[in-house]
């Protein structure tokens, strides 16, 4: 293994730590042991690879993927698109992004969700695509609505979508959830407050993009995603023993 | 858009918890619906895949002794040769397998709590330069609800314990009882092998998690 192949440290200060009590279920799911630093090894940098031929045509559409002939989900319908970028700034090409979110109603297609809003027949709510060769990602979706659930009495989820990405190696691998600009729930959001870094929490809320938009049809909204750089080792200490 | 660093890098996107409708968007069928022609993760061995068929199972706990019955857990593993299907692995006379490769997904069941693969025993993999090899071992991870960001944990084989006693990963982990939480402990199951591999989120028994 080159000692280039191996990403950089994670810090630890970008992300959630694992107790945080504002969020309720973290307090049982949250490890109290540090976690274990380990240098990378080879199961660390590799990682599945993805093919364009495993997908369907319509699953980064989800207007379309769970519409019924002739119907359409109900709500604003826009595009969602961005790149995967390595913390070295270069884009990742290749990598499947995959997506998940509420109706617009707030409602989840899951056998567990009970809130009293309407399932949507028109609306799977869930896609997935490849980065292109410059890491960009781009999909079609209705707006998620909010939603309430069970943390504090009176806690709303604002409009999110979750997403799921995978880099070149699985240290990379990365699971997170995308805001809306402008969405007044945001600031009263217990999981999003997980975050304590403020300009952290403004890595998570994508921006309105005219310029991408399809005009007399859909807005637009752009978000990027930064996974863990690989290292550019110019000097590498000698091994002993080799 | 995305505010670099005096040297010019960017910071890694925060991390969020999966939540509890994580099977939507990585198991839908699991979530109660059917909307992919291929649903990517669910099976990792086919007829033509080489190796020793193995299922691995376990349950996932919190830290009052309950099961997690909405977590997420993903595999990657090295092939039967010791070998990662990606072209970053270099390993020299092992050979690929272009029947597996190696990386699944599922979910704990809703009323037992139980995550299992269908899968075969990987071999063992280089080490870092200057150490030995790694013992057969997949690579789990875990998300749910309540996890802010994803758990990396190792599973290893309780029926290898030569490789294991010189696992230069096992050999990280300064208290040898500690060790004990990432050996599978192997049971006959029908004329195949089981793997057995519970996993404590927090407290007595605490499975080892790897910042990676």
């Amino acid at each position: 293994m080159q000692a280039d192949a191996e990403f950089v440290a994670r810090d630890p200060a970008a992300h959630p730590p694992a107790l945080t009590p504002i969020y309720k279920t973290s307090v049982f799911r949250a490890p109290h042991r540090p976690l274990l630093s380990l240098q990378n090894s080879l199961s660390d940098v590799t990682g599945p690879v993805f093919g364009q031929d495993e997908l369907g045509p319509l699953d980064a559409d989800l207007v379309l993927n769970y519409a019924r002939d002739g119907g359409a989900p109900i709500g604003e319908r826009i595009i969602v698109h961005g790149r995967v970028l390595d913390g070295g700034a270069r884009p990742i090409p290749g990598v499947l992004v995959e997506f998940w979110q509420a109706n617009a109603a707030g409602r989840y297609r899951h056998r567990n969700d009970n809130f009293d809003a309407p399932i949507d027949p028109n609306f799977g709510g869930c896609g997935r695509c490849l980065t292109d060769a410059e890491g960009r990602y781009a999909f079609r979706t209705v707006m998620p609505g909010p939603y309430p659930y069970r943390n504090r009495v009176n806690d709303w989820r604002p409009g999110h979508i979750h997403f799921s990405v995978f880099g070149s190696g699985f240290a990379q691998r990365l699971i997170t959830q995308m805001y809306f600009e402008g969405d007044p729930l945001i600031r009263h959001d217990s999981i999003l407050q997980t975050v304590p870094d403020p300009a952290a929490r403004e890595r998570l809320v994508a921006l309105l993009d005219l310029n991408a938009s399809v005009p007399l049809h859909t807005l637009a909204y752009r978000w990027d995603i930064v996974l863990r750089g690989q290292r550019s080792t110019l000097f590498e200490n000698r091994l002993q023993g080799n | 858009m995305i505010p670099r660093d005096p040297l010019g890098y960017l910071p890694e996107t925060p991390s969020q918890t999966a939540g509890p409708y994580v099977h939507i968007g990585l198991i839908p069928r699991q979530a109660g619906f059917d909307i992919f022609d291929n649903n990517l993760g669910e099976t990792l061995v086919t007829p033509a895949t080489q190796g020793t068929r193995i299922r691995v199972e376990g349950r996932i706990f919190d830290g009052t002794g309950a099961l997690v019955r909405d977590a997420l857990v993903e595999v990657w593993q090295a092939n039967a040769a010791g070998r990662y299907a990606h072209p970053a692995d270099h390993q020299a006379r092992k050979a690929e397998d272009p029947s597996f490769r190696g990386w699944g997904r599922t979910g704990t069941d809703f009323a037992t709590g139980i995550w299992a693969f269908e899968t075969i025993k990987p071999g063992p993999v280089a080490g870092r330069a200057g150490h030995r090899a790694m013992a057969p071992h997949l690579n789990l991870w875990i998300v749910a609800r309540g996890i802010n960001l994803g758990l990396a944990t190792r599973l290893y084989f309780g029926d290898e314990e030569a490789a294991n006693a010189a696992d230069p990963v096992l050999n990280v982990i300064e208290q040898p009882d500690r060790r004990k939480t990432l050996i599978a402990r192997p049971e006959a199951r029908d004329g195949h092998i089981a793997y057995v591999f519970d996993i404590r989120l927090q407290g007595d028994g605490e499975t080892v998690f790897f910042d990676i």
